[in-house]
């Protein structure tokens, strides 16, 4: 007869090997290694808890401790790798196989690990995507996680950064696994229970408080004046034609440019209140203006950012806060927030090829996707309609009947030509070429060209839903792409064609003078405006402080 | 750093009394453009020194454009550029011609 527990009893196993090193759940700093030798076994699959901005690096910096001779071939499935201890696990032979999501500043450690075999590589993940296979094919054993505080029972409370902690231990602690959590400090009485404590087995007190990266705080100091025209030409070309009140906007500086116009441009356009007022969106600094101003009324964040707390805390009308006050996030409900309740996703790329396949990966590094590739996807299985949602179905689909749907907006924005004079516009992705090297079965791309619906340069728009073949849509790309060898390999006739039909707009057409494209329209000029604007509550990194 | 120097036929000479006039600064991505009404009827000289080699045929195509679009006859421009992009050096032009018109 087959044994219906096997789990449950392994789990019970490992507890009692384990529970000569704790106090309760109280586990000391100095016997976290001993701890987790005894609950993790070769083979497993271990979630290091690594997410966009916290990082559970105390415990792995304990895990990189353990003899490879006992604990190997453990399969890490976790969507931020940014650690340089995240990396050692496969150097050192603790870890050979790898799911996740993004890499950021591991991107190239990333890539010549995979190259030098040391890493066997399942799939590079959106979040939701990974979050999904937590809960089908790759559930944890043992989750490693962070949090800011813990009482004895194990009651967490995540901080501001809540992010993916809720998705990874509810698949874990429903399936026999178990759940470690470092924390800054053990307390008496947390501030907000996040996590309750019957979910939680061992808390270990960190010997310092655990990392965390500002990632999308962009110095309005750098904002160029390119990057404002082409912020100039969304705002009249897509924000004031289509509208689209819910939305998220990437991390980028072009982004970060529409952000800091809409007080000002947009005012004068008259778009308060008729655009972006509901935001899937992290913590931006660059959106304070635009805040204060009155544009916005509700924000759901993925994660927080640093510097943001007191600021939002005291804004809880916009953001989403606990009783404690705090931020609340959640990057799970929040990217199927940005997936199915938001019109439009408009940020920026580094390579786009001539049928609007886009990707941030070049011969070197996979930085990996984060929640771009679902920010910037169609949701199929959406049925309910928003004005700027069937304006964009429209125009896809011409006039082929009376069953149309909408379509999301997916803005991508990118400057012709990149860093060193790089030409963003390509004839072959560089991912390709990465896929062929590592031999991998699908070449990362970051979003396909049949998700695209608009590409905007200095040049101009070109709109991908009015074009209806592949030659239209690689003459609209080629309209758009200025000066690069795949710009000034144009078909004049058939680009001037697209202009008459309305596909390519130039700034010109929009009424968009480059003239006026200046640093005098940016609601905030330096990250002290900023302060500024958000009354001091907005309290920026050091590393962006200049005064 | 390379030099070469661009001769255009413009369509007409720039209207505007302005004799000379400087726009931009050799910044990183940015150019510094010296505007000089020294060039009889409708021709165009452009001198450009640049950081970045190998962009000629850019830089002519980006002139050739700016030509056709604002007709600067009798206009010699000095370019000093420090590696900027194809719509920076568009929009410094036009700045410098309309500095050039408008002046008294």
């Amino acid at each position: 007869m087959r044994d219906w527990t096997r789990q449950k009893t392994e789990r019970a196993a490992r507890m009692d090997a384990a529970a000569p090193f704790a106090d309760g759940k109280v586990v000391a700093a100095d016997d976290a290694t001993d701890m987790l030798r005894r609950v993790i076994k070769s083979g497993d699959r271990v979630c290091l808890e690594g997410d966009n901005q916290k990082q559970a690096d105390f415990l792995a910096s304990c895990l990189a401790q353990v003899d490879p001779a006992d604990i190997h071939d453990l399969h890490i499935v976790q969507s931020g790798l940014v650690l340089p201890e995240h990396l050692d696990l496969f150097r050192l032979g603790i870890a050979k196989k790898l799911d996740f999501s993004y890499s950021g500043p591991q991107s190239g450690a990333i890539a010549r690990a995979l190259d030098q075999g040391k890493i066997e590589l399942g799939a590079i993940h959106t979040y939701i995507e990974l979050f999904a296979r937590y809960y089908i094919d790759l559930t944890p054993n043992v989750a490693l996680i962070a949090g800011v505080c813990a009482d004895r029972n194990g009651n967490l409370y995540t901080g501001p950064n809540t992010e993916d902690t809720p998705t990874i231990v509810e698949a874990t602690a429903y399936k026999s696994g178990i759940v470690v959590a470092q924390v800054n400090k053990i307390v008496d009485e947390v501030p907000r229970v996040d996590i309750p404590g019957d979910q939680i087995d061992f808390v270990v007190e960190a010997p310092r408080p655990f990392y965390v990266e500002p990632l999308f705080t962009r110095d309005p100091g750098a904002v160029t004046d390119s990057q404002i025209l082409m912020a100039m030409i969304a705002l009249k070309g897509i924000y004031a034609e289509y509208r689209p009140k819910r939305l998220n906007h990437g991390i980028g500086f072009a982004t970060a440019a529409i952000e800091l116009l809409l007080p000002t441009y947009g005012e004068k356009l008259g778009l308060r209140g008729e655009v972006a007022t509901h935001w899937a969106l992290n913590p931006h600094p660059t959106l304070i203006p635009a805040i204060e101003s009155g544009w916005v009324e509700q924000i759901h964040c993925f994660g927080s950012e640093v510097g943001m707390d007191r600021y939002m805390s005291a804004r809880p009308d916009v953001y989403f806060t606990g009783k404690d006050g705090t931020l609340r996030s959640n990057r799970l409900m929040c990217q199927n927030a940005g997936l199915y309740a938001c019109d439009m996703f408009i940020g920026s790329t580094l390579q786009i090829d001539l049928a609007g396949n886009s990707s941030t990966v070049t011969p070197d590094r996979i930085a990996g996707f984060g929640g771009a590739p679902n920010m910037g996807s169609d949701a199929h299985g959406r049925r309910h309609v928003s004005d700027a949602w069937l304006k964009a179905g429209r125009e896809a689909a011409g006039d082929s009947g009376p069953l149309v749907r909408g379509r999301k907006l997916v803005v991508q924005m990118v400057e012709t030509f990149g860093e060193g004079m790089k030409p963003a516009f390509v004839e072959e992705l560089d991912s390709l070429a990465l896929a062929r090297k590592l031999n991998m079965e699908l070449a990362p791309v970051m979003i396909f060209g049949d998700d695209v619906t608009h590409i905007v340069t200095e040049e101009g728009i070109a709109n991908l839903l009015l074009c209806r073949n592949a030659d239209d849509v690689e003459q609209a790309i080629r309209g758009v792409a200025g000066y690069t060898p795949v710009g000034l390999a144009r078909d004049k006739a058939k680009v001037e064609a697209l202009r008459q039909r309305g596909v390519i707009r130039r700034p010109e057409d929009l009424g968009v003078d480059p003239m006026e494209a200046s640093r005098n329209l940016l609601a905030a000029r330096s990250i002290r405006d900023l302060v500024t604007w958000s009354d001091g509550l907005y309290s920026p990194p050091s590393k962006f402080r200049n005064w | 750093m390379e030099t070469f120097t661009i001769r255009a036929q413009a369509r007409a000479p720039l209207p505007g009394a302005g004799r000379q006039a400087i726009v931009g600064v050799v910044a990183s991505g940015n150019l510094e453009v010296l505007l000089e009404r020294s060039e009889t009827g409708d021709a165009v000289v452009v001198d450009v020194t640049t950081s970045a080699r190998g962009f000629r045929a850019v830089w002519e195509a980006v002139v050739a454009d700016f030509i056709a679009r604002s007709s600067p006859g009798g206009v010699r421009f000095s370019i000093h550029d420090n590696g900027a992009r194809p719509d920076t050096v568009t929009l410094r032009l036009l700045q410098g011609v309309k500095l050039l018109e408008t002046q008294p």
